[in-house]
């Protein structure tokens, strides 16, 4: 096979700019007779000597044919009325917000490395921080990180770091059964210890065996409210068994719009809130790109993982904002940082931020409101289906652990041939739990389709009792 | 021709536009910028337990839906962007973002689609998933690749907690992993998360790893090397294959940063150079957009020998032509994370990677190192080149020459951004006093590299001729230098009302 | 420059030593080569130091090092001054910009440290 030639330009793309007129004056310059002379460095038996086996060039006619094909072939919310949570949430998206996103300033720049010419991303920044530590009644929060289950990496690895010679975490075993297995990864090689403690009838942490569980050599107790049944904690409580322990607290949200009608983990008492702000109008996308975001007390400032926004002047004394503390991060102190994150996730972050703007005082509110009602009124249309039943009792937020006689995988198929997404089965996370599955409700449903979901399940249960 | 900038020239426009304060300050009682529909179901005055229930939160915004587009557009403004003009930062890979990608990843099938879907559900998202597999092991030549990992750092550490593990299942996952000293910081960073001790392997003369300094260094309590292919200056390793053999010989792993992939995509492979782990940067390579900092995306390619290893869960294929995602790998070392990645930056890489072809990614790599080679050659002479072997995409710099007049890489940087164009990388990599680190990748014209040249050779003039003008610089930019000392001192994180 | 009446650790501590209670903080050599120095994390009384152990941490804009301590002994005063005003490193370093006192255990420690005229001779080598 003959390799393309640079300078032949049938070969040019839509994306490369330099053509056979520019190479060859730049080859001239350079002083070498071929572009390939440029790559003399690399020996040749390690050189392709053929072109990738793989599709293309395609125009954009062809690609948007390929892959609109393919995204055809996915159910999803797009056309189907979908009640699934579970840490990943379709709530209502501003129209703005995706707008202001496609801008050259927000979607093309990088780091803010340099201040001077990145004051939007750095200005941006410092208002997501303040938005976080209004909504969790935290002092300090970080410009963001991968997503939720690796915010509650961060947060556990911060702890140990404070706590120094302890080596245990008690984790509930109601936080998202992904974060947890996230974590038994990060920490595999480190001698740390993942406890687990159970639940109770009502769904919320077993505080007794919590108790015992927190001997001296725990540093932290890591639970999530709402939890992953949907359960809203004690948290008093568990603040109550970690400080005894004097274990460091750490509070978990996956869904974070119940920051706007729940008492923040700061009122009472948690040293670091983690969490996952896909619930702020992130689109679910199959998983990511969501944002995770982490508030600690004033004291643990200076351990925090990620970049951080602080405020200064400039020499001729007007304020401005710089990425400050970076010397804890790894560009810098390498080995001994507090974390290895670089890259993180400023655009959803500040996607987040301008539906936080945007919603504000009053509408976190309101939409803490309408996903608290709404799924109160689900949730007595359902527990009135004969053989259907919530099984755990206590307060919860904006989803539901449902339970029927019959395996949840097969009433969840009935539900999806009347074009419902009806939950996601708890057997996929827990043994002994074939017949429940999490039902999640948002701001976006009506009770047109709430009566529908009850009057649909109601039959597939009447279908499954035949 | 090159002319240097006298103070009065500078466009007073940044600098005159009245500066955007805090949406906080701007928020006032009454204004609104959203509507949600009234609430249709009979409210539950018992939904929630009073004492679960908070107090609307005092201090957030009331801003109209004006107030915030006109806010973020403003803000915008104060930032510098790829699609306005050469972004040179060394080892990012700053190059043009298609639009395409942006609306591929928005089709609604894919935007809306849940992470916890049964995989029937979800086959177009699976078989999106399997086709940048396979397309990501063409291009790596490597037997198989994950995709779970959501950036470069993630993926390095996806990649040693794999080696750890294959050491461990041998009975000795061993020490210590060897980088060199002109690696990104977030090599050892990583290791570190993954349980290791680092030990610093000094660079040559070139710049490269020495094959007789890397084979005294790889004792038996060594796990692996992780090196940057090219290296951070721009140098490839011409030993690759050598080092692969000596670790090998010891039952040590070759670990490779892809960062720097761009400058070879389609020119060789790294799985032909005997390298067992790789991590590309997607938001590099293959062009999702930085974001002011992310989203990213880091898929490792991994040897055979590592396969087993690999995070769960997997995506694989059925003879039938239907996919799903295979959960029972024993031997993994676990989930990297929540979900399926970040499947919203992959459609975008694949995107991309269709939009250009086996011709087009390779003319990316020929067009990268040609830009960078004929920066090399235009500024040759006007900047010291404290590394002169012969480099591939990028080239460093450094201010040996400048420091005669006193003028430092800081200087020269801020001074910049005054010619319109956002710095290169600075002070770094480390093995580099005073580095200036420039990549212009394949985006940019000859055009824009020969207008960057000039100001980089105006710059040097002016440190000759009138230092001050540069070591005061930038003097156009919406703020001038910041007091970081006062910014780390007494750090202000957030807004507080009345401060 | 660099005080007579006290002695010196490679890791550029100084040691002034007033009966048995020594003044730790770092030299001037060092202030400089950190540039502006912004938080400085110290043990807390009581402590009780091993002579080349680390006993704290520097952070200026640009990098963090650790404090190692120069001689062994009970940390019996830590200055507070510097949580708020850690330039304190950089404008007076042997004056206000001290940092912790130190009852020793053992005198020798403290003359096996550099002299003055040691200590500079050594940062003429270092710094090139």
């Amino acid at each position: 096979m003959t390799l393309p030639n640079p300078l032949d330009d049938t070969n040019t793309h839509r994306y490369i700019p330099n053509a056979s007129a520019d190479i060859t004056e730049m080859l001239a310059t350079i002083g070498v007779d071929s572009v390939e002379r440029l790559f003399d460095t690399i020996p040749n038996d390690v050189k392709l000597d053929r072109l990738l086996d793989i599709p293309g060039p395609w125009s954009e006619i062809e690609s948007r044919r390929w892959f609109r094909e393919l995204a055809a072939k996915n159910k999803s919310a797009a056309d189907h009325l979908s009640f699934l949570g579970a840490g990943a949430y379709l709530h209502y998206q501003p129209a703005c917000i995706d707008q202001l996103l496609t801008r050259a300033e927000w979607l093309t720049s990088y780091t803010p490395y340099q201040p001077e010419v990145s004051q939007g991303t750095l200005q941006s920044i410092f208002e997501y921080q303040t938005h976080q530590c209004l909504l969790t009644g935290l002092d300090v929060a970080n410009a963001s990180l991968y997503d939720g289950s690796t915010a509650l990496c961060e947060a556990v690895l911060l702890a140990q770091r404070v706590a120094k010679n302890r080596r245990k975490v008690v984790v509930a075993k109601s936080v998202h059964p992904q974060y947890v297995e996230t974590l038994r990864t990060y920490v595999q090689n480190l001698g740390i210890e993942i406890v687990q403690v159970g639940w109770t009838n009502d769904g919320r942490v077993d505080t007794a065996a919590l108790r015992e569980a927190c001997t001296s050599d725990v540093f932290a107790v890591a639970v999530q409210s709402p939890n992953f049944l949907g359960v809203l904690e004690d948290y008093d409580a568990v603040v109550d068994v970690a400080t005894g322990a004097g274990a460091v607290k750490i509070a978990v949200v996956c869904e974070a719009t119940s920051l706007g009608i729940v008492t923040p983990p700061g009122a009472h008492g948690f040293d670091i809130c983690v969490g996952e702000g896909q619930a702020w109008g992130i689109p679910t996308q199959f998983g990511g790109p969501y944002v995770g975001f982490m508030v600690v007390k004033d004291d643990l400032k200076r351990h925090m993982p990620g970049r951080l926004v602080g405020e200064t002047v400039d020499v001729d004394g007007r304020r401005a904002y710089v990425l400050t503390l970076a010397t804890r991060e790894q560009h810098i102190r390498r080995a001994k940082a507090t974390s290895n994150i670089c890259t993180n996730e400023a655009l959803i972050a500040l996607a987040a931020n301008m539906y936080l703007s945007l919603l504000g005082k009053h509408g976190l509110r309101d939409v803490g409101v309408q996903c608290l009602q709404k799924a109160a009124y689900l949730r007595k249309r359902l527990s009135a289906i004969a053989a259907v039943t919530l099984p755990f009792s206590g307060p919860v937020y904006n989803e539901v652990v449902v339970r029927t006689p019959y395996p949840a995988k097969e009433i969840l198929m009935d539900l999806e041939h009347e074009k419902i997404l009806g939950g996601i089965p708890l057997s996929d996370f827990f043994l002994g739990h074939d017949n429940d599955f999490l039902v999640a409700v948002t701001e976006l449903h009506t009770k047109e389709q709430l009566d529908r979901y009850a009057a649909a399940l109601s039959a597939a249960v009447a279908r499954e009792r035949r | 021709m090159t002319t240097i900038l006298e103070p009065g020239d500078v466009t007073t426009a940044a600098k005159s536009s009245s500066r955007e304060g805090l949406l906080f300050e701007h928020s006032k009682q009454g204004r609104c910028g959203y509507q949600l529909p009234a609430l249709d179901v009979p409210e539950d005055a018992e939904a929630l337990p009073p004492s679960l229930m908070r107090g609307v939160i005092e201090d957030e915004l009331e801003v109209s839906e004006v107030g915030v587009i006109r806010h973020f557009t403003r803000l915008s403004k104060l930032n510098v962007s790829i699609d306005e003009g050469m972004y040179p930062l060394g080892s990012c890979t700053m190059k043009h973002n298609p639009r395409l990608n942006e609306e591929m990843a928005r089709v609604p099938g894919f935007a809306l689609s849940h992470p916890l879907q049964a995989d029937h559900q979800v086959q177009g998202n699976l078989e999106l998933l399997w086709h940048l597999e396979q397309t990501l092991r063409e291009i790596l030549g490597m037997p198989a690749v994950t995709l779970q990992p959501v950036a470069g750092a993630h993926g390095e550490l996806t990649g040693v907690l794999l080696i750890h593990k294959a050491l461990s299942r041998g009975g000795n996952a061993r020490k210590y992993i060897l980088i060199p000293d002109s690696a990104h910081g977030t090599n050892p960073a990583s290791a570190a998360f993954a349980g290791y001790e680092i030990k610093e392997l000094k660079s040559n003369a070139r710049g490269n790893v020495d094959v007789d300094t890397l084979a005294a260094a790889v004792t038996d309590d060594v796990a692996a090397l992780m090196i940057t292919v090219p290296n951070t200056l721009g140098v490839f390793e011409s030993d690759i294959r050598k080092f692969a053999d000596i670790l090998h010989a010891k039952g040590a792993y070759l670990y490779c940063d892809g960062a720097n992939l761009n400058s070879f995509v389609g020119v060789a492979r790294p799985g032909d150079m005997g390298i067992d782990v790789i991590h590309s940067n997607l938001h590099k390579t293959f062009s999702t957009p930085h974001g002011g900092g992310g989203p990213g995306a880091g898929p490792v390619g991994v040897s055979a020998g590592l396969v087993p290893y690999l995070p769960t869960p997997r995506v694989e294929r059925r003879a039938d032509g239907t996919f799903y995602l295979e959960h029972h790998y024993p031997d993994s070392i676990g989930r990297m994370r929540a979900f399926n990645g970040n499947f919203g930056v992959l459609v975008r890489a694949l995107t991309y990677m269709r939009s250009l072809g086996p011709t087009g990614l390779r003319r990316i790599a020929q067009l990268a190192v040609l830009n960078a080679n004929y920066i090399r050659a235009r500024l040759r002479g006007v900047y010291h080149l404290p590394y002169d072997a012969p480099t591939l995409h990028e080239v460093v710099f450094n201010d040996k020459k400048q420091q005669e007049h006193h003028v430092a890489t800081l200087d020269i940087a801020k001074r910049l951004m005054d010619y319109g164009f956002h710095p290169p990388t600075i002070y770094f990599p480390l093995i580099v006093a005073g580095a200036l680190m420039i990549e212009p990748t394949e985006s940019e014209p000859k055009e824009e590299l020969d207008a960057f040249c000039d100001a980089m050779i105006a710059i040097a003039r002016e440190a000759e001729e009138r230092p001050e003008l540069v070591r005061t610089a930038p003097h156009t930019t919406p703020v001038r230098r910041l007091d970081e000392a006062r910014a780390a001192r007494q750090p202000v994180l957030r807004w507080r009302k009345g401060r | 420059m660099t005080p007579e009446d006290s002695r010196y650790a490679k890791s550029h501590e100084y040691v002034h030593l007033d009966g048995d209670v020594a003044t730790i903080g770092i030299t001037d050599y060092a202030q400089k080569e950190l540039g502006d120095v912004v938080f400085v994390e110290l043990p807390q009384p009581g402590t009780q130091l091993e002579a080349d152990n680390e006993m704290g941490s520097i952070e200026s804009v640009k990098a963090v090092s650790e404090l190692f301590a120069p001689v062994t002994g009970e940390v019996t005063e830590v200055n507070d001054l510097l949580r708020d005003k850690p330039e304190l490193v950089n404008t007076d370093p042997y004056g206000d910009g001290w940092m912790i006192k130190v009852r020793i255990a053992d005198q020798s420690e403290y003359d096996d440290l550099m002299d003055a005229t040691e200590y500079e001779e050594y940062i003429q080598i270092e710094s090139h």
